[in-house]
């Protein structure tokens, strides 16, 4: 159990990380999301032990980690982009921790390769770093992580580096891995699909402060604000009249604030919102389609592909999917 | 064909200066060497260095440098740190005091440390090698502090921080993380200081006396004192060679230095208790840097033991000795200051011109090919040291055809060789660093070839040229090797003039010798300020 406690942390005068208080179970992964320079990367290097703390604590196991060195604290750190001993061959990396703590040579080498099975890359101990692809110098920068069984893993972005598809793939792979290992993880991104995929739980957080957090359902669903909504992934934010109009639509009760997901609207004869379409263009899973619905205004909609499928100019009909909108900041 | 034209046309000038200037003299000296008088004889090269005397001189050299080398790392890299990576009230200024002894003039830095030995009745210093190892350790702790803590300074943590996370120790991440990081740039440290210490000569020519003889001052009491030119051929032979094959090392060793690919500076670091080794340490070497020069300023200001300006009013009067004859040290320094300028502008000119030719892209192989021999020619003359250009100034450009003996221009010719390397090395990074596709999207834009030049080169290399062109005037004004073979009697420089005073008896002369070399460390001195102010990196170091 590591728990932050109104932590502040400062450069010069100005606050990167103000009082934020967070808790994260053992054997939980905690993502922590917000754009950049919201504070997310200090505070996961005040975790580490490599920025001071201006104020609040962090307790591990009910220990208070003030003055504890880093290298005293039992965790492992994983950068964006690996950060590997480009001296040093890939076996020689992932043994790091292992030489430190004075394991016995044999253990060693059978810890290396059974980690480096783990992450995909048997046979992989003797080559240099340089000759590694951006993915597998990430597997690389993981197994090392992983070598002494940290307690808590600090993952500064970890898949940000990556392209799109290898992001994906390297996300399940580590969402496997570190809940097969039952690791303890605090993650920090700014990207939702890589939390998503990772994490149990996600704090929000923004200009240093905590906005929200709890488990990736809580959050997803109950975006406290319209710009926590947006950093979700929400298409389109609706307030007032409108977001009465939709949740009507929808056969929500209720007013407020609603958050849209670009497929919350979709073309149907039988739908009870008009309106006439500005653009559309095809994807290859649907027709993706701008709408300028009556009361309104502008918004994202999609319709099946296909023969019928509605041009520019046309009037649509549309029907509201309740499971694809947030009301925003309610619960 | 045209690139090649224009590229043979921009190498034309260099080429002529630094074959009459350069290929001349060293292969004249060589000549000298092999063949004495006509004849072919390079027995008698084998037979100068089997002398038991050269072998003494040789292996001073060798051990003097290497031990002092192994001193100014071991104090250099704990400041270096402490310079560059930690956040302290005073660190820019404490920076630029560092700086001071490398481009104090080599013949100050022999009479400060004369002074400290004086003064403070380190009597027993005064016929051993350590006061040399100590100077020579003064000398070059900047070119360490420099190469090494810049370095550092752009060293990106975070693979420090990893280790750390994984539970190294800071002495293990030093020792795993950090030194493979810096390894290239204390490599390249190492083998320059060697270089330096290995060739030093007016710190030698003063501490050392007739006793302590490293090769480059034999050369020089060879050729002055013993008029033994074939001897001191066949050690500045020896000495071209070695220093060449160093300075492959060197270059080598800079190739595939430091493995970290990306870098970003992070913000220097306060200062924390596990840094206090390192803290006392750099305490250390700055007391060694303001001992000897205090000492000096001080000893310049003091006559018959009480605080008197007569040393310096002196300055102004004409020598007490026939030697000298009848110079002021005041027309030296007029003298000094227009030969640095004459010799920085020569450096910037033929510098500036290397450093374009050896950076800009080859289109071709043949282009390529032409580039990369003209870029080896052009480092040679790093290669020689001073006293071995002056020497060979001295044997040939005095024949008919090529009479440079009587001219105002060769003093600063000589001071322009020994400094344009410097200048190469200041302006020829940025200029690569300069990506070429900016020109092509300059010229995409419409810009001529010297629009071109003034709108993306110039605009960014103004600057680091301003700080060659100052550090080039800071060591012609300091330099004594080259110099001291062909300075004309009647118009010497200020160096020149202060060793002329240290070799004549009085109080009053060596009084003038302190007055004379606080005169010339504060105008090199305020000239290396100018240069620190504008902020160039990288200069000064290796």
């Amino acid at each position: 159990m590591l728990s932050i406690e109104g932590v502040t942390v400062t450069y010069g005068s100005v606050p990167a990380v103000d009082g934020v208080t967070l808790e994260i179970a053992t054997g939980d992964v905690l993502a922590v999301l917000g754009p950049s320079g919201c504070g997310k990367s200090t505070l996961l290097r005040a975790v580490a032990g490599l920025e001071p703390l201006l104020s609040g604590r962090i307790l591990h196991d009910g220990g208070d980690l003030r003055g504890v060195p880093t290298h005293k604290r039992g965790f492992a750190l994983m950068f964006q982009d690996g950060q590997l001993f480009g001296h040093q061959s890939v076996g020689a990396n992932v043994a790091y921790a292992l030489r430190i703590r004075h394991t016995p040579r044999g253990r060693t080498r059978e810890r290396v390769s059974e980690l480096l099975e783990l992450v995909g890359l048997g046979g992989y101990g003797e080559r240099a770093p340089a000759t590694l692809s951006g993915g597998e110098r990430q597997r690389v920068a993981l197994a090392r992580a992983l070598a002494v069984e940290p307690s808590l893993l600090l993952l500064d972005e970890p898949l940000s580096a990556l392209d799109k598809t290898l992001r994906e793939r390297l996300a399940e792979d580590l969402r496997g891995i570190l809940t097969e290992a039952g690791t303890t993880a605090l993650l920090v991104t700014h990207d939702h699909e890589e939390a998503f995929a990772v994490a149990d739980r996600m704090a929000l957080m923004r200009a240093g402060r905590l906005v929200q957090d709890g488990t990736l359902g809580e959050v997803w669903e109950h975006p406290v604000d319209a710009e926590a909504a947006s950093f979700l992934g929400y298409a389109s934010v609706l307030e007032g009249a409108a977001a009465a109009k939709v949740l009507t639509a929808a056969g929500l009760p209720g007013a407020g604030v609603v958050a849209l997901r670009r497929s919350a609207l979709r073309v149907s004869g039988a739908g009870p919102l008009r309106g006439v379409v500005l653009s559309s263009r095809l994807t290859p899973e649907t027709l993706r389609l701008d709408v300028d619905v009556e009361g309104l205004g502008p918004l994202g909609a999609v319709a099946a592909g296909g023969d019928k499928s509605p041009g520019v100019g046309e009037v649509v009909h549309l029907e509201v999917d309740p499971e694809r909108l947030a009301v925003v900041g309610r619960r | 064909m045209r690139r090649l034209l224009t590229l043979a046309g921009l190498a034309a000038g260099p080429l002529l200066v630094l074959g009459v200037f350069f290929v001349l003299p060293v292969s004249g000296m060589l000549g000298e060497g092999i063949w004495p008088g006509g004849d072919f004889s390079p027995g008698a090269v084998l037979d100068v260095l089997a002398r038991p005397r050269t072998h003494r001189v040789l292996w001073f050299t060798v051990w003097s440098a290497g031990l002092a080398c192994a001193l100014t790392l071991l104090l250099g890299i704990p400041a270096a740190y402490v310079l560059y990576r930690l956040r302290f009230p005073g660190r820019g200024l404490l920076r630029a005091f560092f700086l001071v002894p490398f481009v104090l003039p080599t013949v100050v830095v022999g009479i400060a440390f004369t002074q400290l030995i004086e003064q403070w009745g380190l009597g027993f210093l005064d016929d051993s090698p350590w006061a040399i190892i100590a100077a020579m350790v003064f000398f070059n702790l900047a070119v360490v502090v420099r190469t090494v803590g810049t370095t550092w300074e752009s060293l990106d943590p975070r693979p420090g921080e990893a280790a750390a996370a994984l539970g190294a120790t800071p002495w293990r991440v030093f020792c795993t993380v950090t030194v493979p990081a810096l390894r290239g740039s204390m490599i390249s440290a190492a083998t320059v200081v060697f270089l330096f210490c290995a060739t030093a000569f007016g710190v030698v020519l003063v501490l050392g006396g007739l006793r302590y003889a490293t090769v480059e001052t034999e050369i020089y009491l060879l050729t002055t004192n013993l008029l033994d030119l074939q001897a001191a051929a066949a050690l500045c032979l020896l000495q071209l060679l070695v220093v060449t094959l160093l300075l492959y090392a060197a270059h080598r060793s800079r190739a595939q230095a430091s493995p970290t690919l990306d870098r970003r500076t992070p913000s220097p670091q306060r200062i924390r208790r596990g840094d206090l080794p390192a803290v006392v340490v750099t305490t250390l070497v700055l007391a060694l840097v303001v001992i000897p020069i205090a000492s000096l300023v001080i000893g310049s200001f003091t006559v018959d033991d009480g605080w008197s300006l007569a040393n310096y009013r002196n300055l102004d009067r004409l020598g007490t000795s026939d030697q000298l004859e009848a110079i002021r040290v005041t027309d030296a320094l007029v003298n000094s200051l227009r030969t640095a300028f004459d010799a920085t502008w020569i450096a910037l000119l033929v510098g500036g011109l290397v450093a374009i030719i050896v950076t800009r892209r080859s289109h071709t192989g043949t282009e390529r090919r032409l580039r990369g021999v003209l870029d080896g020619f052009f480092m040679l003359p790093l290669g020689v040291s001073a006293v071995t250009l002056g020497f060979g100034f001295l044997i040939t450009l005095d024949q008919p055809t090529v009479n440079f003996r009587d001219s105002p221009m060769l003093v600063p010719m000589a001071q322009a060789l020994v400094a344009m390397p410097l200048v190469v090395r200041t302006i020829a990074p940025v200029l690569a660093g300069i990506d070429d596709r900016q020109r092509q999207a300059a010229a995409s834009l419409g810009a001529g070839p010297l629009r071109t030049v003034v709108s993306i080169d110039l605009a960014v290399v103004w600057k680091p040229l301003l700080a060659a062109a100052g550090f080039a005037f800071a060591v012609s004004l300091g330099e004594f090797g080259a110099t001291s073979f062909i300075s004309r009697s009647d118009h010497p420089t200020l160096p020149v003039v202060i060793f002329q005073l240290l070799g004549q008896p009085g109080q009053d002369n060596y009084g003038m010798a302190l007055a004379a070399s606080v005169v010339l460390a504060v105008t090199t001195g305020l000239v290396m300020l100018a240069v620190e102010r504008l902020r160039v990196p990288g200069v000064g170091g290796f």
